[in-house]
């Protein structure tokens, strides 16, 4: 089988990796670059819990080929916090006790923050709609979404 | 026997060709080996599950045009093969002037799936339950494909052949879509049935679409396209021509809708039996025809 070496950012970081052609971006991620926040549900695109963003928008990574990746950027939940400071929708999830036992937490996080960087003030039903792809057996969803609309909140409070 | 839950890809190469010439020829010669794929949220799916097992993966998406979307006053509106799900639906001339065609895209699998599944990908993969497929088909879409003879235009109405099976030919590559400028002051609605409110694959899909129309006796011209009911997306005739020849009241919609399930020809499957969906098919394009003649009014 042939492998192949892309050139890809992934949280601001240039790398350069060698993956073979039935790799996908979320065993490259986890593997490779040993970015394990990045979780591998149901490998089949319907559980969410790889989910990050790609070019800015949010892919399943086990749905995506390493090998398409050439030239392309990468935020993983990795790369949500500043520094070692979290961001507002990470705090605003341990604040209302949306994360339970946190394997969906990272692809929750990524689909939320990719909803507020599209639509900053979202309604209940949009952040509902946002997160359909991202599966949660733990919380019921409730204080997933409270946390999600007290980020934005804070963020409408920030930009003000 | 274990149980792998977390399967990996089968072995396959990779292939990403430079020019369309290129990717037909290559899938050309490696006719039955080869397979060019977009989004592959498909593909994929089907790999993992050993339905699939190309020895190549040939992917089209950045060859030229594939990511276009344009609309043209006259020409209508034309979508690049890899333009992806959630490109169309927030694209503003496929809201002002195709929003069924958003409504549709937007109850395919969530919106980070979306962000890789594309309309072309969806009529390629030849599912009778396609979301978007009964859109396409009732604004008349036209596949743009480049053969290892040039390109040709084919009419979506007569690509698919069953299942997964279409028209399409070793070396054939759908590029993009075509849609005519939709009829004056048209009204549409998709209304998928699945087992939850969203994200679910359909066990009954109606896509309806109705216009003023003076060359019908009711004044209306409306159109039902049904999926997942039948081997492939079905235009139901025999609803237009209903709702063409009477006025349109509430018995005759009935009428219309119950012409609907008898076109249908639905199997038991797991997501539902064959006679819950013809009876389905009934109520929903029923609901559809009403929806659409209020929004007419």
């Amino acid at each position: 089988m042939a492998f192949h070496k892309i050139n890809i950012t992934v949280n601001g970081a240039q790398e350069q990796v060698v993956v073979p052609s039935n790799m996908t971006l979320m065993q490259m991620l986890r593997e490779s670059l040993a970015l394990t926040g990045t979780k591998n549900g149901c490998s089949a695109g319907e559980c969410g819990a790889c989910t990050a963003l790609m070019n800015g928008e949010p892919v399943n990574t086990c749905m995506v080929l390493a090998a398409e990746c050439d030239g392309v950027e990468i935020v993983t939940v990795e790369g949500l916090a500043d520094d070692n400071r979290l961001s507002p929708l990470q705090e605003a999830m341990l604040a209302t006790g949306g994360v339970q036992c946190g394997f969906c937490t990272p692809g929750v996080l990524i689909s939320s923050r990719a909803l507020l960087d599209r639509n900053p003030n979202p309604s209940e039903d949009e952040i509902r709609e946002a997160l359909v792809g991202n599966l949660c057996r733990c919380t019921g969803y409730v204080r997933i979404i409270e946390a999600v609309k007290a980020a934005a909140r804070t963020q409408v409070a920030a930009s003000a | 026997m274990t149980l792998d839950t977390h399967p990996t890809l089968p072995e396959f190469e990779y292939i990403r060709p430079a020019t369309l010439a290129e990717a037909s020829d290559f899938l050309a010669r490696h006719a039955g080996e080869a397979r060019p794929f977009l989004g592959g949220t498909d593909v994929f799916v089907r790999m993992r599950d050993g339905f699939l097992t190309p020895r190549y993966l040939v992917d089209v998406k950045r060859l030229d045009g594939m990511n276009d979307l344009r609309f043209d006053p006259q020409a209508g509106l034309t979508i690049g093969a890899a333009v992806n799900m959630n490109r169309v639906a927030a694209a503003p001339e496929v809201q002002a002037h195709y929003p069924l065609l958003a409504e549709a895209c937007r109850t395919v699998a969530s919106y980070q799936l979306r962000t890789r599944a594309t309309i072309v990908g969806n009529i390629c993969n030849a599912s009778p339950a396609g979301d978007t497929i009964g859109a396409c088909l009732l604004f008349d879409g036209v596949l743009h494909i480049q053969g290892v003879d040039g390109p040709r235009l084919e009419p979506l109405k007569s690509f698919f052949l069953g299942p997964g099976k279409t028209t399409l030919k070793p070396g054939d590559i759908v590029t993009a879509i075509q849609f005519p400028l939709p009829p004056q002051g048209c009204q549409g609605t998709y209304i998928k049935l699945g087992r939850n409110k969203l994200s679910d694959l359909s066990i009954v899909g109606v896509t309806a679409l109705g216009c003023p129309d003076a060359a019908c006796a009711s004044g209306y011209r409306f159109r039902v396209a049904l999926t997942s009911v039948a081997p492939v997306p079905l235009v139901a005739g025999a609803v237009e021509t209903c709702l063409a020849e009477n006025p349109i009241t509430p018995d005759a919609i009935q009428e219309a809708a119950r012409l609907a399930a008898e076109a249908s020809t639905p199997i038991d499957d797991v997501r539902g039996s064959a006679r819950y969906r013809k009876q389905m098919v009934g109520k929903l394009s029923a609901r559809a025809l009403n929806a659409v003649w209020r929004k007419l009014g």
